[in-house]
Parts: structure tokens; sequence; C-alpha cells
């Protein structure tokens, strides 16, 4: 006989287990339709790889894995995919998240699958990479993706493989008549995880309160090396740590995992699916539920495809909805209450709880702690749960951490023993989730301040980048002046050359300056030119507009008489030109272009200072009434297309901003002097 | 020696001293040459305590200038995205009292991001200038965007832009952000015995 450890502490409270074990598995059927959740387990949530219309099949890939990680959905029945949207799901929030609906047809067709005539033949990886893609996570409640548990570091030991059937929750009995109906697939499913593993040995642990499934395990188990474990029932003993050290002795060590001492846990309904992927290539697309409670006529186990709603299930066991006050997925200590009767059965739903009125009573409001020490006998990690409770209270998150806040494993039993009523575990679990929301806006903070500092950094050396450049251009600056300087009271020799210099400019200025004066005059010329062709052209065109009462006829005439102007302006330039040219020197030439063009620029500058400040204010206020007149349009057409409230606000703030814009405008308008 | 300090009881004990002081000295010396800090490290610790957002809602130019001038003697609680929570972080740490957040500096508000119509965006660049994270992208006369998750929720984008496209989006609660919360501590006041609460589920029953 093999010797039984104990863990600390634990509860015990009333099973109510027998309700739900009065009937064998019973089939809950095909529902119209089934709404398949994109993340039923920890980890990325799956990616859909099927379009809104498209036929699938019972068992075809509808979702893929997205990372190490997760695990793909598969098509519980055959069917089409109706939507691809946001839908409420088993979960607390009571938010919603992306899934996939399929239409049921009834025809229930199976896609071909991937068999195994003899899984000894397959490598270890390829088995690894069947267990992930038929999609299993933890079927026990967690939901870890089975294959990444299974995926060992090459090097590490199994001593130890625990096939967990301890179903320590009450009510919940899944599990346990799995192992009554099936324990040849339960013993098959160990062997394969045995051939993958190479474990020292094998346990299947149970309680001792199913004596039923003990005795149909044992008969499975018979012959192979896979050994039976009983110990007495207690609240949590199912929890993997606590498990592992009733079995073993041994613990797994704070923030470690069972693979650091060797050991690696699987609960039964995981076990039996990855039987069924391996064996018979069938992915993981219903499971065994327990649905009970005094507000259910039938309370029983149902074989139920994922994805069927729980409103659905609930009907087949004879629901009565108006005993039932919440309805709760996972058992009394570790459930939570769904917000719907009509989210999905999802791969880690083990249990419907409909409790009647006089069960489970909402807890009385709670007391003052009175320090009795009675959660730190209950915690079955050894835990203060007190002292967890008045850090948590003081949001005291340091402490907390020295206190192993996240070893918790928030199984309920101190809340349980509570004389006080306090919801302990709401605490820890409020506390664990807000210290992990510390931990990321510190790690985001981290972040921003890295690309603040980032673009300081930029900003100063483009700073010094220019000051540097700056620099160097005075310095060169005044090296030339310096050598000007030098060049002029310097000797006979820099002088004559200067002068030399100067004297082979001029005589190359003289060369090119007739040349030069002529193509100016040629320009000139061609410009008159060009511009009487469009001036003719436009008037030929008014003229036909005139003669057909076009409405074109002003702008045609404002651009006849600018063209005139224009033609105006090019004559008065050639004569100027022909009159200065031949008093021009050739170095006055050279030099009349750029001073003709600096004076341009002169002038320009000067007409717009004069106008500027009416006309430039005049522009800003029509361009801004433009504005107002286009977001007030917006406004409208969102408020009459019914968009949503956040888009109506943001507009409604725009217009009223710019209607104080325009104001102001207009005040600065009638006052310029203010300005 | 003996001889020496029996025969100059003072001057022995005097030169002793100095002696004394004249080594420790030496020590202090040298450590303060060979283990100089660099910085100032209670700023430091204050910026990590800060929530970076750079807004300067404070009045400074950024988190790292409130956390000097906290250093030096500055209010703690000018700093409204930190909150209640930062101001409590940086209350422990200084041991000072806490206080308040001031109002003149803004409320505590919900966590928000900067979201640009980008049919509207004229593509000024000026957004990006002002962005204290580098988290907007776009070029002159392009459409620009905001980098989401680099977006601390600053507000600085919305003055600059001419057009007024920017819009600061309030984060949604996800699965992702949601947790629990802690039990209403109101609830914990014993406002009905027990006894009551049962009387008052049997007539509701």
């Amino acid at each position: 006989m093999r010797k039984i450890f104990d863990f600390h502490g634990g509860i015990h409270p009333q099973e109510n287990k027998h309700q739900s074990l009065q009937t064998p598995i019973r089939d809950a059927g095909i529902p119209p339709e089934l709404v398949l959740p994109l993340g039923q387990h920890i980890g990325a949530p799956a990616s859909p790889i099927v379009e809104v219309g498209q036929r699938v099949l019972k068992g075809q890939m509808i979702a893929e894995p997205l990372g190490f990680v997760s695990v793909p959905v598969h098509a519980p029945t055959s069917g089409t995919v109706s939507a691809i949207e946001d839908r409420q799901i088993a979960h607390p929030s009571g938010l919603q998240a992306p899934c996939i609906v399929i239409a049921s047809d009834g025809r229930d067709e199976w896609a071909p699958l991937t068999t195994a005539a003899d899984y000894r033949q397959l490598a270890r990886e390829e088995l690894l990479a069947r267990i992930r893609n038929a999609g299993i996570a933890g079927m026990g409640g967690a939901g870890f993706p089975s294959a990444v548990k299974l995926s060992t570091r090459p090097g590490s030991q199994v001593n130890t493989l625990i096939i967990n059937g301890t179903e320590c929750e009450p009510y919940i009995t899944a599990d346990d008549v799995l192992m009554r109906e099936q324990p040849g697939r339960i013993v098959a499913g160990a062997r394969i995880l045995q051939h993958l593993l190479a474990p020292g040995e094998t346990l299947i642990g149970i309680e001792d309160n199913k004596p039923e499934a003990i005795a149909a395990l044992r008969a499975a188990a018979q012959g192979t090396e896979i050994e039976v474990v009983v110990f007495p029932t207690k609240y949590p003993s199912g929890g993997e740590k606590q498990l592992i050290e009733i079995l073993t002795g041994k613990q797994v060590p704070s923030g470690g995992l069972p693979l650091d001492i060797g050991v690696i846990c699987q609960n039964v309904g995981s076990v039996v699916a990855i039987h069924d992927a391996i064996v018979e290539g069938r992915p993981l697309i219903s499971r065994v539920t327990t649905v009970t409670g005094e507000a259910i006529a039938e309370p029983g186990n149902f074989t139920v495809l994922l994805g069927t709603p729980m409103q659905y299930l609930l009907a087949r066991a004879g629901y009565r909805a108006e005993q039932n006050r919440r309805l709760i997925m996972g058992g009394p200590m570790m459930g939570f209450t769904v917000p719907d009767a009509n989210v999905p059965i999802v791969k880690t739903t083990n249990c419907l709880l409909a409790p009647g009125h006089g069960e489970l009573p909402a807890p009385s409001p709670a007391q003052a702690c009175i320090r009795c020490g009675m959660c730190a006998q209950a915690c079955p990690v050894s835990l203060l749960p007190q002292q967890l409770f008045w850090f948590a209270q003081g949001k005291e998150f340091e402490k907390l951490e020295s206190h192993q806040l996240f070893d918790c494993i928030e199984c309920g039993a101190c809340s349980w023993v509570c004389p006080s009523n306090i919801p302990l575990v709401q605490y820890y679990r409020a506390s664990k989730a807000e210290v992990l929301q510390l931990r990321r806006d510190h790690e985001r903070s981290d972040q921003s301040r890295m690309r603040f500092e980032a673009r300081q950094a930029r900003l100063e050396r483009e700073e010094a980048e220019k000051t540097a450049k700056r620099a160097a251009r005075k310095q060169a600056a005044q090296q030339r002046a310096q050598a000007a300087a030098a060049g002029g009271s310097g000797d006979e020799d820099p002088i004559q050359a200067a002068i030399d210099r100067a004297k082979a400019k001029k005589a190359a200025q003289q060369a090119g300056g007739a040349q030069h004066d002529a193509s100016e005059q040629e320009k000139l010329e061609k410009a008159v030119v060009t511009t009487r062709q469009r001036l003719e052209t436009a008037s030929s065109k008014l003229a036909q507009a005139q003669a057909e009462g076009s409405d074109l006829v002003t702008a045609l005439q404002t651009g006849v008489d600018k063209t005139r102007a224009k033609l105006a302006a090019a004559e008065k330039a050639l004569q100027e030109f022909q009159q200065a040219g031949p008093a021009l020197t050739a170095g006055d030439a050279a030099g009349d272009p750029a001073a003709a063009a600096i004076a341009r620029a002169m002038a320009a500058r000067q007409a717009d200072a004069a106008m500027a400040p009416a006309d430039k204010a005049r522009n800003q206020l029509q361009g801004l009434e433009q504005r107002l007149e286009k977001t007030r349009d917006r406004l409208a057409s969102s408020q009459a297309n019914g968009d949503e409230q956040k888009i109506i606000e943001a507009l409604a703030m725009t217009v009223t901003r710019l209607e104080e814009k325009v104001s102001a405008a207009r005040e600065q308008l009638k006052n310029p002097g203010d300005a | 020696m003996l001889e020496f300090i029996v025969q100059y009881p003072l001057l022995s004990a005097l030169l002793a001293l100095v002696g004394l002081g004249a080594v420790f000295g030496a020590v202090l010396g040298f450590a303060a040459v060979q283990f100089k800090t660099e910085g100032n490290p209670i700023a430091d610790q204050i910026n990590a305590l800060l929530p970076q957002t750079q807004c300067g809602q404070c009045g400074y130019p950024g988190c790292r200038p409130y956390a000097e001038a906290v250093a030096n003697g500055e209010a703690i609680n000018k700093c409204p995205p930190g909150g209640e929570a930062g101001i409590q972080a940086l209350a422990a740490l200084l041991d000072l009292e806490v206080i308040p957040l001031d109002e003149e500096h803004g409320e505590e508000k919900v966590k928000a991001v900067a979201f640009i119509r980008e049919a509207e965006c004229i593509g000024c660049t000026k957004c990006i200038q002002a962005c204290p994270v580098d988290a907007i992208l776009g070029a002159a006369k392009q459409m620009h965007t905001v980098i989401a998750s680099e977006c601390t929720g600053c507000d600085l984008c919305l003055e600059p832009c001419p057009v007024d496209c920017i819009d600061m989006i309030p984060q949604r609660e996800s699965l992702q952000t949601w947790h629990w919360p802690l039990p209403d501590p109101a609830s914990r006041e014993p406002q009905v015995i027990a006894t009551d609460a049962e009387a008052a589920e049997d007539r509701a029953a």
C-alpha cells in the first residue's frame, strides 16, 4: 500500500454530489446555433480561418492558434458560419468577446480525420502537434493548453505522471461519471501520456467518496503499470499542487511549476480528450458537463457540444427558471455567476449549478475581522489570510507580495470558514489583478520614459548639430575676412595677384557682356509676343462668350484685363531695357537682374505689409467660418445618422470651440489695435 | 611610547584625537571621490513613481523636471494622471503626509488615447512636434496617425492641431483589462444584522 500524505488545512463542505449521479451520461443533442468564443483557454485567443457564409464540417478547424500558448477551435457540428462577431461569453465581467457563430444543419457530417493506427510509431513532436491541433486545453476548469504542459524541456525528467480524478469541489460529478463509464479510454489515454513522457510511475488520484469510479478504474488498469491511488476526501485536494503533495509528499516551490519537482498532472477529462485526438483523430468538440442544483428537475451529466447555449442545455435537464436566483458556472466554491443564461458552454465548463431559493444563500453582511485565525488553519497553501486581508484593504501591495499573495489558489476555504462572513477570496482576486495591473502600468511608464528621453536626446543632438553648423559657417566667414584683410595689408605680390584676378574677371565679363545683353533682350521680346498672343485668344473667347451669353463672361473679362496689364508691363520692361541697354556698362548689366529681383521682392513685401492687418484677419475669419460651417454640417449629418454618442459630443465640442474662435477673430477685425 | 603618554598626558590625548580625525577624514574624503553618485538619486526614485505621461499638467516640461522639483521641495499633489495612488506612493517614499490632488492642475481622468480623424488631417506635422513620446507617425502633407500602444494620453497634441481633427478616446474596458473589483467596503458595515437579511430574503421569496 502506497503512503498517502496530507496537506495543510482544507475543509469539508457538504458534497451534494448524489443529485447528479442518478442517471448515466446523456447526450445534449445539437442546438440550432453554436457560439464558439476564440479564447476558451489561457493564452492568446485563436484567430478565425473561416469566413461568414462558409460551410464547415464537424471537427473542421475554424480558428488557428496564435502563438505558442494557444490552441485552435473546431466546429462541433456541420453547418454554416453565420457570423464572426462579439458575443457575451461566460465570464464574471459580463463583457463580450469575439466568437464564431455556426448555424447547424443537423446533418452532423464529419470532416476527414487523421487517425493513428499505432501511436507508438509517431515521433514525440508529432504527438504533441496532434494534441495541440486537437485544441485540447485543461478541462478541469483552468483551461491551460495541454500540449504546452506536456512539452517538457529536453533533459528534464518526469518522475511521476498524475491523472487527476479527484474532483473535490461540491456538486460537480463530470469526472466521476467519466471514470465510471469510460475507464478504458482514461487508461488508454494515460498509456499515450506514458509513451510521450516516459515517467517513472503513473498514478490516478481519486478521493474515497467515488467508490464506483475507483472500482471501474482499478478493473481497467489491471495488468498495466498504472496505479489507482485512493485518499480521504477533503477540499481542495483536487488542486494540482495539493494533489501532488498528497501523492508524493513533495511541495511545488513557490512560483514554480510541478515539472520543477518532476511531476506532470493531467485531468481525466483532458486524458480522454487526448486519447480521442490521438487514436480516433477527433478534436475537442464536446465535453461532459454536470447540470445540477435544486432548480433543475432532472440533474445529471451531459455530453454537450462546445458552443451550446447554456439555456439549451438547461432546458434539456428540466430547468425551472422561476426557482433559480443565479446561475453558476463551476462549483459553489470557485465558480462564478454567469451574466446571462444564453452564454455558450466552453472547454472549461465542468458544471452548471442552478441553486434553488434555499440553496447557497447570498452571504450575510460581512462583519469585522476578529482575528480568530480560522482562515489560516483552513488555508491549503499555509498563507496568512487575515494578514493578506488587512494589506488588501490598505492596498499595501509590497507587503501582499512578500506574504506570497500569488501562491493563493483562490480555493475559497478561508471565506468558507470565516465566522465574520468576510469575502476574503474576493479581496485576494482583486489585489492580485491590481498588482498585475500596476506591474503592467509600470512597464508602460518605463517605456514612455525611454521614448521621452530618446526624443529629448534627439532634439538636443539636432540642436547641437545646428549650432555646430552655424559656428562652422561663422568661422569660415571670419577666416575669409581675415584672409581678405591679410591680402590687403600684405606684400606686393598678393596685391598684384588680386589686381590681376580682378582684371581677368573684368575682361571675361566684357567678353560675355554683349552676348548676355542680347539674350536678355530676346527674352523680353519673346515675353511680349507670347503675352500678346494670349491676349488675342482670350479676347476672341470673350467675344464668343458674349455672343452666346455664357455665364463665364465676367470671369473671361477679368482674365482679358489681367493679360492686357501683363502685356503692358512686358512692353514697358522691354522699352526700359532697350533705353538703358546702351548706357549700361558690362559689369552693371550682370548685376542688374539680381538688383531687380531684390527690388521686386521688397516691393512685394511692402505691399503685403501694407494690407496685412486687415486682410490677413479677414482671410483668417473667412477660413474659420468655412470650417465652422463644415463641422456644423457634419454634426447635423452625424445626428441624423444616429452615430455614436461620443462622436456627436466631440463634434459639438469642436463647433463651440470654432464659434469661440470665430467670434474672437471678428472682435480682432473690429479692433485691430488690440492685436 | 607608554613613557611618553605618562609624561605628556594632555599632548598625547590631543595627538591621538588629531590622528583619529586625520585618518577618518582621509577615509571619508577617499569615499567621497570613489563612490560619488552621479545625478540626483532621489529625483530618480521620484521619477520612477511618476506616470511618465509627460503631459506637463504639473507646470513642468515633463515628468523628470517635476521629479527634480519635488526632490527640491515642490508639492507632491500636482500630478493628475498619477492620481491618488501616485500621491500615496510619493508620500510613502518621501515620508510626507498624503494630501488631496491640487485641482488647479486638473482632475484624475479615465485613461484615453489620442485618435486622428485621418480624413481631416492636413499633414501639418504640428502634433508630431508636440508629442512628447514620438507616438505620432506622419510627414509633411501626409496623413498622420497615432501609435495607440505608445500614446500616453497627455492631450498635448490637441492644442496645436489647426483643424481640430484629434479626439481623445477613453479606453474601453476589455477582457484583458477587466479584473475583479475589491469588495465594496460599504457592504462590510453592519447596517443590517444577519437575521434581518435572512428575513428580508424570506419576504422576497
